[in-house]
């Protein structure tokens, strides 16, 4: 589904990586390890198109995200640190702004059932600025989940999140896999999954894959 | 793709309605430089008369400039910018949409105050229309070639200079022939010129603008 070919990244002067080649295919969880600072933010904008790389490309589906982009991006949700919440919008208007960029125009019912799901029930109407950070990232998981993405790339999800949060996106990314969905992902917090995951380890100039 | 066009135009006003002071600064920095002059300079009516044209459309371009900031400086602070660039929609359409939200909530407001201001100076009334025909071709034109500017300066942090050095070369030929059409209409001549030449800008502008803009925000993003 999607392939990473002889990456290259460059920051500042400094080799984050290079020759790095992996693919994911359906129904798979990746994990990006690596320390602080060995690039995996930088890779994970290079998979989503947002950076580009200095070598090497991305392919969805056998072609090149760049001469594809409105396929991949109609199939891709990504995550990063950032919120995206504005807080003068009220909880919904800020999943569907979100939705919005991604053209799906979806019933109250609905965005209020995925609301729910991540503990926001009865927020709906309540300004961005009244939350705090884990709920902020809460409407997030609720977008994602929303999105009807096939790939989902997740920067840091767990930041901010509580042990039920963490739990609760343990079992969306279940989820997601079991319908024949992929996730990319990168966190510093242990996640427990309970699927097979591959891992793709940055901060050395050889990259180990490894098979768990 | 219209869609995407009208639910994004619909958030960014929404978001402005709530946050109305700052969509007060613009006009109220715009009627309270050109209520400065005549104080400053001379009240004489025919001295007004005389450099009206350019103090309301100097002021008029340093409003849009001041707040050009606003364009993507907070999608891009909070993330929303990278989700925008990551729609299927053309991000065209995407900066089309937020171009448009920013000439109603700065521009337009220029425009309708723009008369009374006229007045204020004692333009003659066939001046005061076209200012506001020049004002109505011009002041798009301002949002969308600004747009290229701050797309390039967004990742800068404190990059008000560096816009200007950006922009203001690019906004000299619309104010050459914007306050020159009012000033040419005060003494009683034809003004056409001008005026197609303003909307042949707005037209090469409309189309031009917003790629170079998505262009920019991609290179933005990928720093």
């Amino acid at each position: 589904m999607l392939e990473i070919q002889t990456l290259e990244c460059v920051r500042d002067d400094r080799l984050l990586f290079s020759e790095l080649s992996f693919s994911v295919a359906e129904a798979e969880v990746l994990q990006i390890e690596g320390p602080n600072g060995s690039g995996k933010t930088s890779l994970l904008r290079i998979i989503c198109g947002l950076r580009l790389p200095e070598a090497g490309q991305v392919m969805w589906q056998g072609e090149p995200i760049s001469s594809n982009r409105e396929d991949y991006y109609a199939n891709m949700v990504y995550i990063g640190h950032l919120p995206c919440i504005k807080a003068d919008l009220t909880v919904l208007e800020n999943v569907r702004s979100l939705l919005d960029t991604r053209s799906l125009t979806l019933s109250n019912v609905v965005i209020e059932a995925a609301l729910a799901k991540v503990g926001l029930a009865s927020y709906e109407d309540v300004p961005g600025k009244a939350l705090s950070s884990g709920q902020r990232r809460r409407i997030l998981l609720a977008f994602i989940e929303l999105a009807q993405a096939r790939l989902w790339i997740l920067d840091e999800p767990l930041t901010a999140l509580d042990v039920q949060g963490v739990a609760l996106m343990e079992s969306m990314i279940l989820e997601h896999r079991q319908a024949g969905g992929s996730v990319v992902f990168t966190t510093h917090h242990g996640m427990q999954l309970d699927c097979d995951m591959r891992s793709v380890q940055l901060g050395s100039i050889k990259h180990q894959q490894q098979e768990n | 793709m219209l869609k995407a066009y009208y639910h994004l135009l619909i958030r960014d006003l929404r978001l402005a309605l709530r946050n109305r002071h700052e969509l007060a600064n613009p006009l109220i920095f715009f009627v309270l430089v050109v209520t400065l002059f005549p104080l400053a300079v001379t009240p004489t009516p025919d001295a007004l008369e005389a450099m009206a044209p350019g103090v309301i459309w100097v002021s008029a371009l340093l409003a849009v400039l001041l707040s050009l900031d606003r364009l993507f400086k907070q999608d891009y602070d909070d993330g929303s910018l990278d989700q925008l660039m990551l729609s299927p929609n053309p991000l065209m359409i995407l900066v089309l949409s937020k171009v448009t939200a920013h000439w109603l909530l700065t521009g337009l407001p220029l425009v309708i105050i723009a008369p009374l201001l006229g007045l204020f100076m004692s333009l003659p009334m066939e001046a005061v229309s076209v200012l506001i025909y020049s004002l109505l071709l011009g002041t798009p034109v301002l949002s969308l070639v600004g747009a290229i500017g701050v797309s390039l300066t967004v990742a800068v942090n404190r990059g008000g200079v560096l816009l200007s050095l950006i922009i203001l070369p690019l906004y000299i030929p619309i104010l050459i022939f914007g306050a020159n059409a009012v000033d040419v209409a005060s003494d009683g001549l034809p003004v056409t010129g001008q005026l197609l030449f303003l909307g042949a800008v707005l037209a090469l502008a409309v189309s031009l603008a917003p790629l170079a803009t998505s262009v920019a925000l991609r290179i933005t993003a990928s720093r």
